[in-house]
């Protein structure tokens, strides 16, 4: 085993330790349970086999699993990073019908005052 | 011909304390009321504009022109404006020709008048200002097919029709051009007023850089996209 592989290899023990224990505490449901125990545990296997993802790689065209995984990676990247994008500019707009409404409010509340006085 | 109007002038200001207190004294002597949109302004701008007896809407923080106009429009609408009149906050815009820009809606003849500085040749305009302004003419006609000579001119006037129907989107400057695409869209019926643009040194200063031009075309982009 090289270097790389063992480090990567204790990151992932720890990870799966951290969705055990929040399985626990019912953080995450048992459907989550299973899907991440099943995910780290196929990321596991691709550290410790490198060559079983060549095979997977194959079937889709791809020489190497390697590279298979820089492809899905940036991939996954772009996509969280449009969903990031689409979600701020949601969140902008919230926060400014909030501050309009504020703005608004008080202009209201303050004129009623003046003709109280 | 409608009735004696309520005409309401709205005024998005950020950071404008040197010059509010003597573009508000003029702007009194034209309309019913007042509204200053303070967008988050860092200096005495809101304070100075309550002591002239406006309305003035405090936005927390800086949204920018096209949402304080937005909130402007609301506000005015509840307050029963027949007209409503947008009027920038840094000095550049004249108080005396809102008698021309409120006319044509008053006469019944449009719903929405734009002011244009090429109308009629009378602002010193620099040059690559004009240049930029020339190109988003162009744009405009393009993507909207609206023969507009001044496409970002911040001096308009709305019937409470129009306001009602109009939908700004854009916090930023893009407003100006979404203005335009809400105007083709409801189908309303516009005019260009000539209205003189003072390029004082003072809202040279405090205007847009020219770059901001493609800010504008990013955000139009990106509404386009989402």
């Amino acid at each position: 085993m090289i270097i790389i592989q063992i480090i990567l290899s204790i990151f992932i023990i720890f990870v799966v330790f951290n969705v055990i224990s929040r399985y626990r505490k019912k953080e995450i449901t048992a459907h989550e349970f299973i899907f991440w125990i099943f995910f780290w545990a196929l990321v596991l296997t691709a550290i410790v086999y490198p060559r079983s993802t060549d095979k997977i790689a194959k079937i889709v065209g791809v020489s190497r699993g390697a590279d298979l995984l820089v492809y899905l990676s940036i991939f996954a990247l772009f996509f969280i990073v449009f969903r990031i994008f689409v979600k701020i500019e949601k969140t902008e707009k919230n926060i400014i019908k909030i501050i309009r409404k504020i703005a608004i409010n008080e202009a209201k509340s303050g004129e009623e005052k003046d003709n109280i006085s | 011909m409608m009735k004696i109007s309520k005409i309401i002038a709205i005024v998005p200001a950020y950071n404008e304390e040197k010059i509010i207190l003597s573009v508000l004294k003029e702007l009194k002597k034209e309309v019913n009321e007042i509204v200053v949109i303070d967008d988050g302004s860092k200096d005495m701008t809101a304070e100075l504009a309550e002591k002239e007896g406006v309305f003035v809407l405090k936005h927390l923080i800086n949204l920018g022109q096209g949402a304080s106009l937005k909130t402007g429009l609301e506000f005015a609408l509840q307050k029963g404006a027949d007209i409503i009149i947008t009027f920038d906050a840094d000095g550049q815009h004249k108080a005396s020709e809102i008698k021309k820009i409120v006319k044509p809606i008053i006469e019944g003849e449009c719903e929405v008048v734009l002011g244009s500085r090429f109308l009629e040749n009378k602002s010193d305009i620099p040059q690559l200002r004009k240049f930029i302004l020339k190109i988003a003419t162009i744009f405009s006609k393009l993507s909207l097919g609206l023969e507009i000579t001044d496409t970002h001119n911040g001096f308009r006037a709305f019937s409470r029709k129009a306001a009602s129907l109009i939908d700004i989107k854009q916090a930023g400057m893009a407003h100006a051009s979404e203005i335009l695409q809400e105007i083709k869209k409801n189908n309303l019926s516009f005019k260009e007023v000539p209205v003189t643009i003072e390029y004082t040194s003072y809202s040279k200063g405090k205007g847009q850089s020219s770059l901001n031009a493609l800010k504008i075309l990013w955000d139009l982009l990106i509404q386009k996209l989402l």
